[in-house]
């Protein structure tokens, strides 16, 4: 079952394609995350999802219907994205902004009915930020931030919500934070989450269905638990790594190896034994 | 390699500086322009020659000169390629002191001139400077060329006002207020010259520094210069060489901007180079676009301000669409 | 939490809107303000006439001397103030939402520049020959074409926020020195008007060519832009999120950038290139209500109106006899204020 789907598709800056015939489908109700190192497509993959870049082959397709042939504020009222790191105009409040939300749903005669308004108390609430709602945008810390756009994106009402990388800039304790309030989105109302993340070990955590993108295809996708080892990992990221398990869930935790310190390491516990050897550092 | 260049640069230099002095309203054939300086005769011609043509082609080429690397030596401090005397407001910040002077304290004379242009070169450079490197993240080429920008509304309103209230100036600054090198005389220049003469020294001394600064304030600062005193040097540098420029011909724009960057693609990154080459083009540009001036709409002639900026349009925009974007 | 707010709906029109009483007030309160400097101001000049006896004459019942004063030279100076005050002003607002830099102006980007251009043109090249009343036309038309080229210029994927000031800039530096020569090559008494037009100047505007000329351009385009208030709020919050709401941004933005033109070519056909007031009057503006630009609207055209009416009053006060062009007064003070802008956001990208 799939809400989202990607055929054949192509895309191209200039003469370097950045993907060529890729095929996905985005499982219905579940968190997806899209794993890669820096510059393999992931976000850009996601972008043309969401329809904010234009492919040169193949197309999208949400609800089985071709996202071109939508207009766009149809997509719009099925499909929210949250690119990275948005920018607000000075002075605008939390309330304006998650107002903003209920934009494909309004015309120039009906700018405020009762269903908008509702709809946004509630999106307020779910993100806990009803009592900041007078409050400007850019007082806010910066997981309050992202609470309030990811309020945005849920007055839009969508089934779909894809957000790109929606932790970076964010401490850890605000990435736990605002990765609980989208899994609580999927949970409770079973929306379909897609979403970029950098850090291997929550995207295992959260994801029930983990993407791993490489050079413009996708190397592996499935359950976490399924797909995530030292060898993907290395395949990915090239980066070695062992994979344990993580002591409260059970997914993936990936310890990555180094090289520097592991040396260093390793000729010191030689050291130790007394076979202090010159080339040591040289065989490790 | 980079010497012969610059020898064949100079050469032509003097080749249309030539030209300059020949060729205009009345065409002068080019042995009549010798034999004015190996006897002078006092005829109509050679009075031509040693009174309009020589002045006129001397100042092109130093304004030309000292607006190129002013311009270059901006660029570099602001690590903006569209900094210039005239898109940061200083030249129209000279321009109004000098009108202002003119008709509040009925100032004259290119000495005082020279001075008070200085002055509202090195305020409104000064202002525009500091306002475009105020914040968090320092000088960044938007804030600049914004300050720049409102500087030169505010001053261009300002001299308008002046012009409209008061009648009896108004011909006379019209034709300053674009940029001429037209009906000067010796005097005038000889009155700007040590100025620029400095200006562009302490300019060529910069100009290791200046290759150091070009990698920005931290790393400058982390190489052990000390990066304040080289950029007020710098600045001192533009103010004497723009000031000076704006002095005696107005304000000329583009030239700035423009010459900097074909240098640049010429020579490559090493201002040792930059700063002579961007002389010697200036100075041909300016004495080219100014002989040109003398055939758009003979026989009137168009100020060689409005050929520069017309010329500098383009290529402003080519570097704005290219956009580094930090 | 919508205390603040007042919900306006009917069922049965299907309209609904929601209105921050704040706004009503700050509007209302703007409204009476500039009612009052109107009057004040068609009192003052070199004869004074009280404001009540203004109004009588606005009731038809002055003295005669009064009647010809006001009706003949004053008020429709104070009417041209307000309708080109306003619509420079909602012309910057439109521009800064869209351009998402407060530092963008009409002026700032060279569409005042155009207009200017086009109606000097106009000047030099019909000086005489065409009728005056279709100089509008020309300053309209020379705002469109250098809007057109600073978007054309702008244009690589979209238009970049950025590269359309930057580019703005240097046309309208190329702009204004074109304009300089046609006046340094034409006649003396064309030069002088066309060098008042550059600086902007509501001087000597008449009742039947000027401010009803202006009326309807102001009155239609403004409530056009009205209608837009959703498109510069969703465009505001940046061209990812615009387009992923539903928002067709590049459509809207041609629209909103065409309203912005026109309001500030109509305004600078009457009042020539005033500076300024686009950048400073939709600030204060959305100090005052915020940021959602179906208040920014109302409040700064007011704002505009009320600055170029106070400006003007100096102008034409402060230096008696002479009569100083109103645009060097707003440059006087805009330029310190856009300084101190670039202070305020210093820390901003």
């Amino acid at each position: 079952m799939s809400s989202l789907e990607v055929r054949e598709l192509g895309l191209s800056y200039g003469d370097t394609y950045i993907f060529e015939n890729l095929n996905l489908s985005i499982p219905k109700g579940k968190i997806t995350v899209f794993i890669g190192s820096n510059g393999c497509g992931k976000s850009t993959l996601l972008r043309s999802m969401a329809r904010l870049l234009k492919p040169q082959k193949g197309s999208v397709f949400l609800d089985s219907r071709e996202i071109t042939s939508m207009s766009t504020k149809e997509v719009a009222r099925k499909m929210a994205i949250l690119p990275q790191g948005p920018t607000t105009p000075e002075g605008l409040t939390v309330l304006q902004l998650v107002k903003q939300g209920r934009y494909p749903y309004q015309s120039w005669l009906k700018m405020w009915s009762k269903e908008d308004e509702d709809i946004v108390q509630k999106a307020l609430e779910a993100t806990g930020m009803t009592d900041l709602a007078e409050r400007t945008v850019d007082s806010l810390s910066g997981g309050q931030r992202q609470r309030a756009w990811i309020a945005m994106t849920l007055a839009q009402e969508t089934p779909v919500i894809l957000l790109d990388e929606p932790t970076t800039y964010l401490d850890l304790t605000h990435q736990i934070e605002v990765l609980d309030l989208l899994y609580e989105m999927n949970v409770r109302d079973n929306r379909t989450i897609v979403m970029v993340l950098h850090d291997i070990n929550l995207a295992c955590r959260y994801a029930d269905h983990i993407v791993a993108v490489r050079e413009g295809h996708i190397e592996a996708q499935g359950q976490p638990e399924e797909v995530v080892d030292a060898e993907l990992i290395e395949r990915v990221f090239r980066l070695k790594c062992e994979i344990i398990p993580d002591p409260l869930y059970g997914t993936p935790l990936c310890i990555p190896h180094d090289n520097s310190r592991l040396r260093a390491a390793k000729a010191a516990a030689r050291a130790d034994k007394g076979t202090k050897r010159a080339d040591a550092f040289v065989t490790v | 390699m980079k010497v012969i260049y610059l020898s064949i640069l100079l050469a032509a230099l003097a080749g249309v500086v030539v030209c300059s002095v020949a060729f205009g309203v009345t065409n002068i054939p080019f042995h009549n322009v010798l034999e004015s300086f190996l006897h002078y005769n006092g005829s109509n011609e050679h009075l031509i020659i040693q009174t309009t043509r020589v002045p006129r082609a001397l100042i092109a080429a130093s304004v030309g000169a000292c607006l190129a690397v002013a311009g270059a030596v901006m660029q570099v401090m602001t690590r903006n390629p569209i900094a210039s005397p005239s898109t940061l407001g200083v030249n129209s910040g000279a321009t109004f002191f000098i009108i202002l002077s003119a008709w509040w304290l009925g100032l004259s004379g290119q000495q005082s001139f020279t001075w008070v242009a200085l002055i509202g070169a090195a305020l409104s450079g000064g202002l525009v400077f500091f306002m475009g490197s105020i914040g968090r993240d320092g000088m960044t080429p938007v804030k600049i060329t914004l300050a720049g920008a409102a500087m030169t509304a505010f001053f261009a309103s300002l001299t308008q006002g002046l012009m409209l209230t008061d009648g009896k100036m108004f011909d006379q600054i019209l034709v300053w207020l674009v940029g001429s090198v037209a009906g000067r005389d010796m005097a005038q220049l000889q009155a700007v010259w040590p100025y620029m003469t400095v200006g562009m020294l302490i300019a060529l001394l910069l100009s290791r520094h200046l290759n150091v600064l070009a990698m920005g304030d931290d790393m400058a600062q982390g190489l052990g210069q000390r990066t304040a005193y080289i950029k007020l040097s710098g600045a001192v540098a533009v103010i004497l060489l723009a000031g000076g420029s704006v002095a005696v011909a107005g304000p000329i724009a583009f030239v700035g901007i423009i010459i900097p960057h074909i240098v640049r693609y010429l020579v490559g990154s090493d201002y040792r180079w930059i700063l002579p080459y961007s002389a010697v083009l200036g100075a041909i540009l300016l004495v080219s676009a100014d002989l040109g001036s003398r055939y758009i709409a003979m026989p009137k002639e168009v100020p060689v301000g409005v050929m520069t900026a017309i010329l500098g349009v383009p290529f402003f925009v080519y570097i704005a669409r290219k956009g580094r974007r930090t | 939490m919508m205390s603040k707010y007042k919900s306006l709906r009917s069922e049965r029109a299907g309209f609904s809107v929601l209105v921050e009483k704040k706004t009503v007030w700050i509007t209302l309160i703007l409204l009476i303000l500039c009612a009052a400097v109107m009057v004040i101001s068609t009192g003052l000049g070199s004869k004074w006439i009280s404001p009540m006896s203004v109004i009588k004459v606005l009731m038809g019942e002055g003295e005669p001397m009064h009647q010809v004063i006001v009706e003949k030279l004053r008020l429709p100076r104070v009417i041209t103030a307000v309708l080109v005050g306003a619509s420079l002003a909602v012309a910057g607002a439109v521009l800064q939402g869209i351009i998402r830099n407060p530092l963008a102006s009409p002026d700032v980007a060279g569409i005042t520049e155009g207009a200017s251009f086009g109606a000097v043109l106009f000047i030099f090249l019909f000086g005489g020959t065409v009728p005056i009343h279709w100089m509008p036309l020309a300053s309209i038309l020379g705002a469109i074409v250098v809007t057109g080229l600073l978007y054309v210029l702008s244009w690589k994927k979209g238009v970049d926020p950025l590269k359309l000031v930057l580019i703005g800039i240097g046309l309208s530096a190329a702009i204004k020195s074109v304009s300089y020569m046609l006046i340094i090559a034409g006649p003396m008494q064309l030069a002088e008007r066309s060098l008042t037009f550059m600086t902007g100047s509501i001087y000597g505007v008449s009742m039947d060519k000027d401010v009803l000329t202006l009326l309807p351009w102001t009155a239609v385009l403004l409530g056009l832009t009205w209608l837009q208030a959703r498109s510069v709020n969703i465009q505001a919050l940046g061209d990812d999120v615009a387009q992923s709401a539903g928002a067709r941004v590049q459509r809207q933005r041609l629209v909103l950038i065409a309203l912005s033109v026109a309001l500030a070519g109509a305004a600078v056909a009457i009042g020539g290139a005033i500076a300024f007031i686009g950048l400073m009057a939709p600030h204060m503006a959305r100090k005052l209500v915020g940021s959602s630009f179906g208040s920014v609207l109302p409040v700064s055209a007011l704002l505009g109106a009320l600055i170029l009416l106070l400006a003007d009053l100096a102008a034409r006060t402060l230096f008696l006899p002479r009569d100083v062009p109103a645009g060097v007064l707003t440059a006087a003070i805009g330029a310190p204020f856009f300084m101190y802008l670039l202070y305020r956001n210093r820390n901003r990208n």
